[in-house]
């Protein structure tokens, strides 16, 4: 049989509950049962990669569309994926999506009134490279309205989607900007109960990364699951 | 240097575009080995009503019960017209819908054969984490002796298998809250 290694089960507090009463979109749709926790088999361990879809170097590059330029601050969003050990996670896929500068999603059920803009989609995808390292050339996301409560306003946020080397790895997220007075007024970011977990989620300014004459830079890191101590085939 | 994990937040609902593509939801092939079937069903909120803005993922093995993936090293073929992966949205009426094939038995952690089944993931606004389930299939003895199945509470085992329709498709709706919840694993 295999000698398996299964995945570290996260600190308390590093991910929020589905159950969070300050989101109201929660309110029907977490579950009231408690999950059952599943030791780590094949089917956990193992995972689709990166190679189920080819990805383009156009793709990492979000600021023309329609033989136009995005309208907006230009950004460089670029950091490392790596586990709780600090190990490069090579070769897998970021997806991301975001609103453009106005606060709009050019999604069809988006009704905020804002402008579209017809040179930005807010789509972009990324393999990283045998160092964990990934590069993303984008626009800085307006805030925009919701109807959670009264006066609500999501904080400037891009969507981050991964997946790591298993099943068990998959980590939907949103990366945040330093300094946004939202973020202290947003359910969603605030479901995390770990006041140091949440502030992974905020990428840092870096002078190293902004592009003279082009772009500010950004960097943010993601951390998906480290590998158990112990093999799984005992 | 150890670091903590970065934080789970929700898909939310203008995902579309950007993750779903057309084909995705095929996953097998002509040439793909094996019984071939559809899995359908809905995703339902605790008021039973739909949820029309969900993201599905699956992930199984193939045929002969492998995975394609470089930790699977067990001695059984793989099959170059099935990788395993699916991934769609819920319609405007809560269905999902997958193309793919009956997979083989893999075993667990200690050897034993695990029954048949296919790793789901749900991802939608209003889920600050993902929930992972798996579906099971009628008729299989193996679910009988399933070390998984077995950690679930026998009143609520039925939510896990899937039922049988008309042509070889599966039925299984996925109820995100309330006394028939689908059950859901921390995995």
């Amino acid at each position: 049989m295999n000698s398996l290694t299964g995945y570290r089960r996260e600190a308390p507090g590093a991910h929020p509950p589905n159950t969070h009463p300050a989101y109201a979109s929660s309110h029907k749709r977490a579950p009231l049962h408690e999950p059952i926790r599943l030791a780590h088999t094949l089917s956990e361990i193992t995972g689709p990669g990166a190679g189920w879809e080819e990805t383009r170097t156009a793709e990492a590059d979000l600021t023309h569309r329609n033989g136009g330029e995005a309208l907006g601050e230009r950004i460089v969003v670029a950091g490392r994926v790596l586990d709780e050990d600090g190990r490069a996670v090579p070769h897998t896929l970021v997806e991301i999506w975001q609103a453009n500068a106005a606060g709009r999603y050019d999604h069809p059920t988006d009704r905020h009134d804002a402008p579209l803009d017809p040179h930005f989609s807010g789509i972009g995808r990324v393999l990283t490279g045998a160092d964990g390292t990934y590069r993303l050339m984008t626009v800085k996301p307006g805030a925009y309205p919701w109807r959670n409560h009264y006066n609500a306003w999501r904080p400037q946020h891009i969507h981050f989607s991964l997946f790591g080397p298993g099943f068990a790895t998959r980590l939907i997220t949103q990366m945040y900007f330093p300094g946004d007075p939202l973020l202290a007024l947003d359910p969603i970011f605030n479901s995390v109960p770990d006041a140091k977990a949440r502030a992974r989620l905020i990428a840092a300014f870096a002078i190293d990364v902004t592009v003279p004459e082009r772009a500010l830079g950004y960097r943010f890191d993601i951390v998906l699951r480290g590998r158990d101590a112990t093999p799984a085939g005992i | 240097m150890a670091s903590g994990q970065t934080p789970s937040q929700t898909i939310g609902p203008f995902f579309g575009p950007a993750l779903i593509r057309p084909g995705l939801e095929m996953m097998a092939r002509p040439a793909t080995r094996g019984e071939h079937l559809i899995i359908e069903g809905r995703v339902l909120d605790g008021d039973r009503a739909a949820v029309t803005d969900a993201m599905i993922e699956i992930w199984q093995a193939n045929a002969e019960g492998r995975y394609d993936h470089p930790e699977d090293t067990q001695e059984k073929l793989l099959d170059a017209h099935f990788h395993g992966f699916g991934r769609t949205a819920t319609d405007a009426a809560g269905r999902y819908r997958f193309q793919t094939i009956r997979p083989g038995p893999v075993p667990d952690r200690r050897a034993t054969l695990q029954a048949p089944h296919i790793n789901v993931a749900i991802f939608a606004r209003g889920l600050l984490q993902r929930l992972a389930t798996r579906i099971y299939f009628p008729d299989e003895l193996l679910n009988a002796t399933d070390p998984v199945l077995n950690s679930v509470p026998p009143a609520r085992r039925g939510t896990l298998i899937a039922s049988a329709g008309a042509g070889g498709t599966l039925h299984f709706d996925i109820v995100l809250q309330g006394d028939d919840e689908t059950v859901f694993f921390d995995i």
